[in-house]
């Protein structure tokens, strides 16, 4: 079980986000294909999550007071697939298997994957449930507490709006957002496709103690997480500004970045890429 | 962490439709024929929710772009905003996937389009088994939800020739419609020159009287390989496409089941509420003694796979069809 005693050591994270970029890198040159941008710009988060904010036990991935991480946005699986073998809740040599027929790591994570909470990639389901889970932990008296990780393009959904609105309501401080805005979504930037900003504010006036960092910044984010946590009676949002393709200048410099194709000797650029940029 | 070869049967095809092998393909025959409507009629206009780029109304939006209207991710406002230019005099073609269709926007198709029978045209991409994405992203109950919404027209088009045909026809049809989509290169096996669409008509696209293979959408394609199959081994099977689910052509259906009662339903579908129940209903109430089997998605959520591992691992390829009509022929 890993708990936060100490303080954080940020070097530590920088380093695990760095494999799990190795990782994703990994498993998209498998595919040849997919959503590496949102796998590399979402790593530094998820190694703050699972390697210095979240209580979990990898050995008793049920265990009742956990805290829960879930991810809405099924399609950044290979994000979350890297910090989940990273963190020894699923084996190392599994992500060979991403996307290939039978496997257990589907392209959209789906929750019958170990340490995947719900089945999300339906988008705008995930901070619904994560309110219910909110309540049910508060019910019991739990300190577990709640992660949901949306999108930008998510917060176009109805239904996250209906979700903000009940946990301001329920006072739900065990309940945190992240909003991944990558400025990306599938048919383009969100302020072309359907604006969104001031992002920021429109959580705020829907009672959330809001916050707005650098989501690439390991710093940043653990900064934000300890004033959420000083912040009692209100649900807490933090903005992640985040950039696709971070590690490697090939993927952040590509256009139309939501679903990246490769071509096989771009792999090699991109890992040398990533190695060089550490 | 070792650095293998490629895994083999990864889903590369996941976001292209399946080909299926076809030598001759369309590219994007709902946006082109859309185009070809639109041009004729002022008063069509498009929309999508954040897949114009995914459903080929990406081809209508270059052409004509203040006819265009991106609603983000929102299905819900992507089909209430759809009625409200219907009822404006506009003819709305709407565009996502089918699951976010029809799941997340079901009530505003029954009551903003269907009930008052507003002019929307829904039009559904990823039908059934044609992503490798899982249960998220697989419209494979959407024509059981459609079939049963009153006043709906309910459309799974086999073909590029058949989408472009279908598209031209619910452009002109004044009443609300769901259309499956295929999209980007979609096979053509229907003569445009000889084919003709008509919304609740179905085609008998091969004629046998030892078994009666009922299909629709992209099982068809399927269902004329089978026959051929069937015949190399002495079996004659007829082809009945039944493109219109709704309303369900029950005079072309119930002369087929009474001249040939061995039946095989095939549907891009699961074998519940879609078109095999539909001929089944249709026996029924007709009291036609028909044996029949169906060919379709089990009643599962699916997993991910290449299309082909996916066709094969739920039996809804070509030869599932011929062995179901050998086994109804038992
Ligand atoms: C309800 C729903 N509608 C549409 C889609 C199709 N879709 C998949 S990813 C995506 C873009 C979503 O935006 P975002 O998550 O911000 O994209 P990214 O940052 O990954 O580019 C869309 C429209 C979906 N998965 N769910």
């Amino acid at each position: 079980m890993s708990t936060l005693t100490s303080a954080p050591d940020v070097a530590a994270i920088r380093q695990r986000a760095h494999t799990m970029r190795r990782h994703v890198l990994h498993m998209a040159e498998i595919v040849g294909q997919g959503y590496v941008g949102q796998g590399l710009g979402i790593a530094d988060l998820l190694a703050v999550m699972y390697f210095s904010e979240l209580r979990f036990d990898p050995a008793n991935l049920k265990w009742a007071d956990r805290d829960r991480f879930t991810l809405s946005i099924g399609h950044y699986a290979i994000g979350l697939y890297a910090a989940l073998a990273e963190a020894g809740i699923i084996p190392l040599g599994e992500l060979d298997t991403y996307g290939a027929d039978g496997s257990r790591l589907e392209m959209s994570a789906p929750e019958t994957t170990p340490g995947v909470e719900l089945t999300g990639g339906s988008l705008g389901h995930g901070l619904t449930q994560a309110v219910g889970m909110a309540l049910g932990l508060r019910l019991d008296g739990k300190s577990a507490r709640v992660f949901n990780l949306l999108s930008d393009g998510e917060c176009q959904e109805g239904s996250t709006w209906e979700a903000a609105m009940a946990g301001a309501h329920h006072k739900l401080d065990n309940l945190f957002a992240f909003i991944d805005c990558n400025n990306q979504q599938a048919d383009g930037a969100p302020s072309r496709v359907m604006g969104i900003e001031p992002i920021d504010k429109k959580w705020e006036a829907f009672g959330w103690h809001t916050q707005r960092v650098n989501g690439n910044d390991p710093a940043a984010i653990l900064h934000a997480l300890a004033a959420a946590k000083a912040a009692p009676g209100r649900p807490h949002a933090i903005v992640l500004d985040t950039l696709m393709g971070r590690g490697v200048p090939l993927f952040e410099q590509r256009e139309k970045n939501h679903f990246i194709r490769v071509s096989p000797e771009e792999w090699t650029i991109a890992r040398s890429q990533l190695e060089e940029a550490k | 962490m070792s650095t293998t070869a490629p895994a083999k049967g990864v889903t590369g095809s996941i976001l292209t439709s399946a080909t299926e092998g076809s030598a001759n393909t369309a590219n994007a025959p709902f946006g082109h024929a859309l185009v070809r409507a639109a041009e004729k009629n002022p008063r069509i206009v498009g929309l999508t929710a954040d897949l114009g780029k995914y459903t080929d109304i990406h081809v209508f939006a270059e052409k004509f772009p203040t006819r265009f209207f991106q609603m983000g991710m929102a299905e819900q406002s992507l089909v209430g905003c759809a009625c409200g230019l219907a009822r404006t005099g506009f003819v709305p073609f709407a565009t996502t996937y089918a699951v976010f269709a029809t799941r997340r926007a079901y009530d505003f198709i029954a009551i903003g389009a269907a009930l008052g029978r507003a002019n929307v045209k829904i039009i559904a991409g990823l039908p059934g088994l044609t992503t490798g994405y899982g249960g998220t992203h697989q419209g494979i109950e959407d024509l059981a939800l459609m079939r049963s919404v009153p006043n709906l027209t309910v459309i799974d088009p086999c073909d590029a020739t058949e989408v472009a045909q279908a598209t031209t026809a619910i452009a002109e049809h004044d009443g609300p419609v769901y259309m499956r989509l295929l999209r980007g290169q979609v096979p053509v096996f229907l003569d445009e020159k000889t084919h003709r669409f008509e919304i609740g008509k179905a085609r008998l696209l091969l004629d046998g009287a030892d078994v009666a293979i009922i299909s629709t959408g992209l099982m068809t394609g399927r269902a004329l390989e089978a026959a051929k199959d069937l015949a190399a081994s002495g079996v004659r099977a007829a082809v009945l496409h039944v493109a219109t689910i709704k309303p369900f052509d029950t005079a072309a259906v119930g002369a087929l089941l009474a001249r040939v009662p061995r039946v095989v339903t095939a549907e891009n579908h699961v074998v519940t509420g879609g078109l095999g129940s539909a001929v089944a209903d249709l026996a029924v109430a007709e009291g036609l003694p028909i044996k029949l089997r169906k060919v379709g998605i089990p009643d599962c959520f699916c997993e991910s796979g290449s299309l082909p591992w996916l066709a094969k691992h739920y039996k809804m390829t070509a030869a599932d069809i011929a062995t179901s009509a050998h086994d109804v022929l038992k």
